[in-house]
């Protein structure tokens, strides 16, 4: 994921003294296995004239990284974030209809020819031989690409939603919260809903066909993904889905108009659907 | 017991509280150039308050993990030395950075406190103690991660939050279960519940195997 190796030296290396840019980027983006005794380092590679400067200078440096890695983290985008887990369910969507192609081609072709994104993986590993041959492997490839951009989009969408929204992805993981803020048109929006709403977002057909008087109404939308919804018994699973979407609304409204970590929010909510598990063998 | 020279036990309010010197960070009380420190806002706090032997003194290097908006790190770093102040959340660290700029040796750091390669090459090493107050699960990780900036003196001063663990387990078996994992590589030196000040919190001190 990232191109640049722990190099295992001080964030100083290779930073003029005086240079407070170079020195936050190199406490932002720096990385070691191990710690080591940085000050002495510093003052032996000319970067610190004794320990007291050295201290100066790193206040100087975690001041000015910190500020400007809390600022761009706050500027995070929650536009942004709902583009690209739109475009992951796109990626993830389009590797499995054409790994379907592939299959089938393939099957034609090669006798071990299997099924699905993996398979496609495998073959397209493979060398060709002639141009029908060359046709499908490249095809493959397509899928395996695909499939690989969709696990970048995955691993961008994990870092970005802790960061749009704090808490409400450490209650409903980065993915959910993501197609939530995408499904609401915005962080705003969602911090806006009424916890009904939420509930059943991502139910549109059913909550209409409901009021059209058609069906019973939606117990959950796209918050069934959720395991608090998936894994709570039937009969409770209305009651966990609309405990679950009330905390998730109040995660939502903290994130957006204040935006510190509230962990007790996680916990009261693990202690209602624990209640709400409990009660379902007496009834 | 013993405590830090740079905390001290003072009458502000009518009341003797602990206190240190600095600039006040969070509109508590003061008098003259002390403020307090409210054990019921800090978990270290209400440690010193319980009399527990921190091992801490004046000077002391310190890593503090999961420094939040840095009312606990604060007063650390008004009796300590060098303090590198890790925090993992964007919102809190405005505030941390605002106590940071009062003082002069605390290092303000938004990082992971689960991967401490992303700072140690800015953190040092041989440090004196590590306080770390983290709301995550896997909180004996953290500490066993973290060992490689302590030197083998030092101390782990942890708060350890049931809840964060497991809210559906009773606090004293998810102890049980991180203590255990903490003591495969460090020794336990004390323990103690810190109620009533905070709830379903074990304040722990051990120092490396």
């Amino acid at each position: 994921m990232n191109d640049r190796t722990p190099s295992g030296a001080g964030w100083f290396e290779s930073v003029d003294p005086g240079n407070v840019e170079g020195a936050a980027t190199g406490i932002r983006d720096g990385s070691a296995a191990a710690p080591r005794d940085w000050p002495v380092q510093a003052v032996e590679a000319g970067f610190a004239d004794g320990e007291d400067d050295y201290y100066d200078r790193l206040r100087e440096a975690t001041l000015a990284a910190t500020a400007a890695a809390v600022e761009e983290a706050e500027r995070a985008d929650d536009r942004q974030l709902a583009h690209a887990v739109r475009a992951m369910d796109d990626c993830e969507r389009t590797a499995n209809e054409l790994a379907e192609r592939v299959a089938e081609w393939a099957g034609t072709l090669f006798d071990d020819a299997g099924t699905g994104v993996e398979y496609a993986r495998t073959l397209a590993e493979s060398d060709p031989d002639g141009p029908t041959e060359r046709r499908v492997v490249d095809l493959a490839r397509r899928v395996a690409s695909l499939a690989d951009e969709r696990d970048e989009l995955r691993t961008f969408v994990q870092q970005q939603a802790s960061v749009v929204a704090p808490n409400l992805a450490a209650m409903a993981g980065p993915v959910l919260s993501a197609r939530l803020i995408a499904l609401a048109g915005g962080l705003g929006s969602l911090a806006k809903m009424p916890s009904g709403t939420v509930q059943v977002l991502g139910a549109e057909d059913a909550l209409f066909a409901h009021l059209r008087g058609q069906a019973s109404s939606p117990k959950h939308g796209i918050i069934y993904t959720h395991e608090y919804v998936r894994n709570t018994a039937p009969d409770q699973r209305g009651s966990a889905s609309r405990a679950l979407a009330g905390k998730l609304t109040i995660a939502a409204r903290v994130d957006h108009y204040s935006g510190e970590r509230k962990p007790e929010l996680d916990d009261e909510l693990d202690d209602r659907i624990a209640s709400i598990r409990s009660r379902g063998g007496d009834e | 017991m013993s405590r830090p020279d740079g905390v001290a036990r003072r009458t502000i309010d009518g009341a003797e509280r602990l206190a240190t010197r600095g600039a006040p960070v969070y509109g508590e009380p003061t008098d003259g150039e002390w403020r307090l420190w409210d054990a019921r806002r800090s978990k270290l706090g209400a440690m010193f308050e319980n009399g527990m032997e921190t091992g801490l003194s004046d000077g002391d290097a310190v890593l503090y993990l999961g420094a939040a908006s840095g009312t606990t790190v604060s007063h650390v770093a008004d009796f300590a030395g060098p303090t590198y102040a890790v925090e993992f959340a964007a919102r809190p660290v405005r505030d941390l950075l605002d106590v940071a700029r009062d003082r002069e040796r605390l290092f303000p750091l938004l990082k992971d406190a689960r991967k401490p390669e992303t700072y140690a090459h800015v953190v040092e090493n041989e440090l004196d103690a590590i306080v770390q107050d983290v709301a995550t699960r896997g909180q004996a990780r953290v500490a066993a991660e973290n060992r490689r900036f302590l030197a083998d003196d030092g101390r782990l001063i942890a708060a350890v939050k049931a809840r964060s663990e497991d809210v559906t387990r009773d606090p004293d078996s998810v102890f049980d279960s991180v203590l255990s994992e903490l003591e495969e590589t460090y020794e336990l030196l004390e323990t103690e519940r810190l109620e009533p000040f905070h709830d379903d919190h074990l304040a722990v001190v051990a120092r490396p195997r």
